[in-house]
């Protein structure tokens, strides 16, 4: 059996994170996500059961909407949206997300793109799934330097949805918005306590001797490297070449 | 068409996959009516970043302003950090809100989430109150009535009757139910009535919104037309990297091509 990519990883644990939600919507240009909706959609179908509906923004294929692009929000704030990404420019241990800029704003000495839907989403979709593969201290800052969306909010504020969980290259942590805070809950292969903690720029729960994240087994990476791969390349044909050369890579 | 656009202003535009009239960014920019106060439908690229690098542009209401898989948008992200620009950053589905108020006749509409972001911090027309419905204790936002002065956009048909096929974009409805004045550009221009076809019709938003059609071949280039063509990402990346400077833009500007070869 080849050796299990890190990305392949990261694919596996997000179709866990997802199971039994009814319908996910993924970002335009969030391949990995996207890879690990279908995967769990592949594994559902494989068993028998029906696999989540899965809304790719920005997608012909993947788009089930006809009114504009005010329906996937009208959706979200229906309840009909139970799973969604945020990534951020900066991520604090609070589960704030800044996607505007880093600085001063409005005059911010790095300016991102802008904070799309998340100020809305994060407080409908009941399993809001933080994701960012870059994990340095640049990015997981102790304070985020403009919130585009909170990971909490006050008593009496209406809120139905928010974080649950945090996934970076190195990691993945649980959020636990009784504290706030994250809580280390396995190391990916490769990876350690001791790297994490010196590239995460806030305070983390953690046990003394975290567990490796789990691997895939046998049957759900031919899956994934058979259907979903396939799927993909519809939406993602660069990122899925790229998978594809990397296997090749590592088998040779 | 650009001569209905007058200084001061304010303009929406739609998101980069919803049918962007490139064909009228030069056109605006030689006529040249600045101070504009730009909507973006809910986010903004290519063209606001061009308006933006022209000097024509006095804010940006959007939830974002990027290039896509080409990166930001180097014009608006350096007049923004020089101040040249102010960005009045939004989210979606705000945007969406508004235009909604606008198109109800509305002075507002309210929302959900918001409180507690530095977006809603930032916005001094923005309101927060307490659900008048609710027993107390239940704080909603207020987005006022967005009601821009134009709206702009490009799609592939128009009728001679000047009813204009948007499909499954409604976004492209919404904000011309909103706005004063609507310029369409087109791919082309049919014979036939697109309200005589029930299947049609559905899609169509009627001539009673539509100031002023005009047919411009691929005038969404170098982005995409639903249902038409792909974008051409070589273009928007070559862009990209040539408004990287203010000389840069400058350059591409004065040689692009408006249609490509």
């Amino acid at each position: 059996m080849a050796e299990v990519l890190p990305r392949e990883v990261l694919i596996c644990t997000i179709a866990r994170l997802l199971d039994g939600v009814r319908h996910v919507a993924v970002g335009a240009s969030s391949p990995i996500p996207a890879a690990g909706a279908m995967l769990l959609r592949a594994m559902k179908e494989a068993g028998g059961a029906v696999g989540p509906r899965i809304s790719i923004l920005g997608s012909v294929e993947h788009n089930f909407f006809t009114n504009g692009s005010a329906e996937l929000f009208d959706c979200a704030g229906q309840g009909r949206i139970d799973a969604f990404f945020l990534g951020g420019g900066q991520i604090d241990g609070f589960g704030n997300v800044n996607l505007v800029g880093a600085g001063d704003y409005p005059r911010s000495s790095v300016r991102w793109p802008g904070s799309f839907g998340s100020a809305y989403l994060y407080f409908v979709v009941p399993r809001v799934i933080l994701f960012r593969e870059e994990h340095t201290p640049r990015v997981f800052v102790e304070k985020v330097d403009f919130i585009s969306a909170p990971g909490i909010s006050s008593e009496g504020v209406f809120r139905s949805g928010g974080p649950v969980a945090l996934l970076t290259g190195k990691g993945l942590f649980r959020f636990d918005k009784t504290r706030p805070g994250f809580d280390l809950e396995s190391v990916h292969p490769g990876h350690n306590l001791a790297e994490i903690k010196q590239a995460t720029g806030f305070r983390f729960a953690h046990d003394v001797e975290p567990r490796q994240t789990a691997l895939p087994d046998r049957s759900t990476l031919d899956l994934l490297r058979g259907r979903v791969f396939d799927e993909l390349a519809e939406t993602y044909p660069e990122f899925a070449a790229q998978m594809r050369r990397d296997l090749v890579a590592v088998d040779a | 068409m650009a001569k209905h656009i007058e200084p001061g202003m304010r303009v929406a535009l739609p998101v980069d996959y919803a049918g962007v009239s490139m064909a009228m960014t030069r056109p605006m920019i030689e006529h040249g009516a600045g101070d504009l106060d730009l909507v973006c439908v809910p986010t903004g690229g290519l063209q606001v970043d061009q308006l933006v690098g022209a000097g024509l542009v006095r804010t940006v209401e959007t939830s974002a302003v990027s290039l896509g898989e080409a990166g930001g948008a180097p014009r608006f992200n350096a007049a923004v950090r020089e101040g040249a620009v102010r960005p009045k950053d939004a989210t979606c589905p705000a945007i969406h809100a508004g235009l909604m108020a606008a198109q109800k006749g509305s002075p507002f509409m309210p929302l959900r989430g918001l409180i507690g972001t530095d977006l809603l911090r930032h916005r001094d027309d923005w309101r927060v109150i307490d659900n008048p419905l609710a027993d107390g204790g239940d704080p909603i936002v207020l987005i006022p009535a967005i009601k821009p002065d134009v709206t702009i956009f490009h799609v592939p048909m128009a009728d001679r009757f000047g009813n204009v096929w948007i499909g499954r974009r409604r976004e492209l409805a919404a904000m011309a139910y909103a706005s004063r004045t609507v310029l369409v550009t087109v791919e082309r221009i049919v014979e036939e009535n697109l309200l005589a076809d029930e299947m049609s019709a559905a899609g169509v938003l009627p001539a009673l919104y539509v100031t002023a059609v005009a047919r411009a071949p691929k005038g969404a280039w170098p982005y995409g037309l639903w249902g038409e063509y792909p974008a051409d990402s070589a273009e928007i990346a070559r862009y990209a990297k040539a408004a990287r400077t203010a000389d840069g833009f400058s350059a591409y500007m004065a040689q692009a091509q408006t249609e490509p070869a």
